[in-house]
């Protein structure tokens, strides 16, 4: 569990702030299945424009699955799960719609190996949103700045660190500019020393308000950061609870358990 | 235990790899002579060459007839091969029947072909777009008008006319650049979640992988015009062509999808969450990875493409091969023990030079290509 350090935190808090009425995400008695095995069981989830989310939980719980079925990765075959208003059916349209609004940083990073940083970053924005080739670059710099690698841009991701091929796919959903930013275990195919520059860049895109949610074993993290942890098992949401009670007065079993397994 | 505690005062810098030996002798031994059966197989190999050599070496050369030699001097007891009747027929080997006062038009159309294509094949050459276009488009439009005739007061030249390099090379080209798409159409279709596309395209490639080129062909020329109503005939040329670049893109469809299944599903997954459509996702990201990895797999086929050009004899048309074999009148007249033979190994040579060239050129695209991995 990487510690980020004390000065962060102070500044972290005061700007983050959640929206009382704004809905970003709402997941209404949804169910999946892979062939007959039933993954994500009723599960219902009210995101707050503005809410950090960690969601936490033991391997094969369905915590992946669920942020993969908010920007349609994976199909759910029952209930209902609504994006920036749009409820996501099969119409490849309204997928598309949500995905552009919705960024998502993955495990091991996927980023396009064949094309230079830069390009990575400018693909979407250019052939999806249609921006001008040079403002798309512009913007690109941008957010490599912010992710601190401005340097990297002409390489190609396999010259890069573990950590810094993680900050470009972080930079990557940014110059889509999304509402809503996915996080699917961000740190967990990273070296020990890159953990802590990947997790400065989520703090301080939680401090601008970006609204997130992140499967992640980064305890550290959530209780810093999140404004809401989530504890699922076997496909269903077993507890949630503001991070300070969350940690310190766990209620169901199975919550205590899996906290005495990870913090020890 | 104090003496397993350790801490270390200087780091090592990087020093420079030890010099190597070199040298003709050294590299003899090693490679050469390094041990006793070394010695014996590289002795042994010497023995083959000298064994080998100077018969071929008189053959092509030391005993053969050059381009000015006589028929005579082919018929002589110990003449090698008979350059001088390739010389003398080239304008067959390269036109077929093609009317002699009217070469002068394929003549155009391979030197427009050479400007067009070349520059298509030097990475740095500028204007890439324009050029693709010119030669994707507006050259086969030109050539095909120009080899035809019957407009613009050009004689009319019928396709059964068209003859040797000139064919073997227009099928060659036709059949490498509308296989290649065709084939990575097919791929994708047979990976498509749509369940009639899919099947579709299965069904092609199976049916057309599963039947040797010649019935295919075969069934253009006799099966084809069974089926068609009276009156109407589809030009034999045209038959060979549509025969030849379905029987290709099939195999490059397998080829293509084994790329496909090369990459990662990270990497699609990345590209949807982007917001990017499929075709965007499969323009940009996919392909020119997936494609890359089956450089090798793509110019086998286009270099077996190339060969199989000459099993066009099976609609009756005279490909380069087709040429070499045919025995005209001139042909008849440059009879002698070698002549077929000379043909043959000219008809190889040219084959032979064509499809290297593609397999050098892959070769060099591929090291090219490989900067997107560099660690």
């Amino acid at each position: 569990m990487t510690e980020v350090s004390a000065t962060t935190q102070d500044r972290a808090t005061p700007h983050m702030t959640v929206s009382k009425t704004n809905v970003a995400i709402e997941v209404i008695g949804m169910h999946k299945w892979y062939a007959d095995f039933h993954v994500l069981r009723d599960i219902n989830l009210k995101v707050m424009e503005g809410e950090r989310i960690v969601i936490a939980g033991p391997s094969g719980s369905g915590k992946s699955t669920l942020i993969r079925c908010i920007n349609r990765l994976e199909e759910h075959q029952e209930g209902q799960i609504i994006v920036n208003g749009t409820e996501l059916t099969a119409d490849i349209k309204r997928i598309d719609e949500v995905r552009r609004e919705v960024g998502m940083v993955f495990q091991h990073f996927n980023l396009f190996p064949h094309l230079t940083i830069l390009q990575n970053l400018t693909l979407a924005p250019i052939w999806v949103r249609g921006i001008p080739k040079a403002e798309a670059e512009a913007t690109a710099m941008h957010y490599l700045e912010r992710v601190k690698i401005p340097e990297q841009a002409n390489k190609f991701p396999g010259q890069l660190s573990g950590g810094q091929q993680q900050r470009v796919a972080i930079a990557r959903s940014l110059c889509m500019q999304p509402k809503i930013m996915l996080f699917d275990e961000p740190t967990s195919a990273l070296d020990p020393e890159m953990v802590k520059e990947v997790l400065e860049v989520m703090i301080s895109l939680a401090e601008d308000g970006m609204t997130m949610i992140c499967v992640t074993h980064e305890m550290g993290f959530a209780r810093q950061v999140a404004n809401r942890v989530i504890f699922m098992d076997q496909g269903q949401i077993i507890e949630q609870n503001e991070p300070e009670a969350f940690f310190s007065n766990p209620q169901h079993e199975r919550t205590k358990l899996f906290l005495s397994q990870i913090l020890h | 235990m104090s003496d397993i505690g350790f801490v270390r005062a200087d780091l090592v810098p990087a020093k420079p790899a030890p010099n190597r030996t070199s040298g003709a002798m050294a590299w003899a031994q090693k490679n050469l002579f390094a041990t006793p059966v070394d010695t014996i197989l590289t002795l042994l190999g010497l023995l083959f060459l000298t064994w080998i050599v100077p018969p071929l070496f008189n053959f092509f050369i030391g005993h053969a007839v050059g381009p000015n030699g006589t028929v005579e001097e082919c018929r002589a007891i110990d003449a090698g091969a008979c350059w001088a009747y390739i010389y003398s027929e080239m304008e067959f080997f390269i036109y077929g029947f093609y009317d002699i006062p009217q070469q002068w038009r394929p003549n155009i159309v391979f030197a427009l072909g050479a400007m067009l294509f070349v520059p298509l094949l030097i990475p740095k050459a500028p204007f890439k777009r324009v050029n693709a276009i010119l030669f994707l488009v507006v050259y086969p439009v030109v050539s095909y008008f120009l080899l035809a005739g019957g407009v613009f007061g050009l004689t009319e030249i019928p396709t059964e006319k068209w003859g040797g390099l000139l064919v073997t090379l227009i099928i060659s080209v036709v059949g490498i650049t509308l296989s290649f798409p065709l084939g990575i159409i097919l791929a994708l279709g047979r990976q498509s979640n749509l369940p009639v596309i899919k099947t579709l395209c299965i069904a092609f490639i199976e049916l057309i992988r599963a039947v040797p080129l010649i019935t295919i062909l075969f069934m253009a020329s006799i099966m084809l015009p069974l089926f068609m109503p009276q009156g109407t005939t589809v030009d034999k040329f045209l038959r060979a062509l549509v025969g030849v670049t379905l029987f290709t893109s099939a195999y490059m469809a397998e080829v293509v999808r084994g790329g496909l299944q090369a990459i990662p599903r990270g990497q699609y997954e990345a590209g949807a969450s982007l917001g990017l459509g499929y075709w965007q996702r499969m323009y940009f990201i996919i392909l020119p990875q997936a494609l890359k990895h089956v450089i090798p797999g793509i110019v086998n086929n286009f270099i077996s493409l190339f060969k199989d050009t000459s099993l066009v004899y099976i609609v009756g048309m005279k490909d380069l091969l087709e040429a070499v074999k045919t025995k005209n009148d001139s042909a008849l007249e440059w009879q002698s023990a070698n002549t077929a033979t000379t043909g043959y190994l000219f008809a190889a040579m040219v084959f032979w030079v064509f499809c290297f060239s593609m397999s050098r050129y892959s070769m060099y695209m591929e090291r090219r290509l490989n900067t997107g991995y560099k660690r």
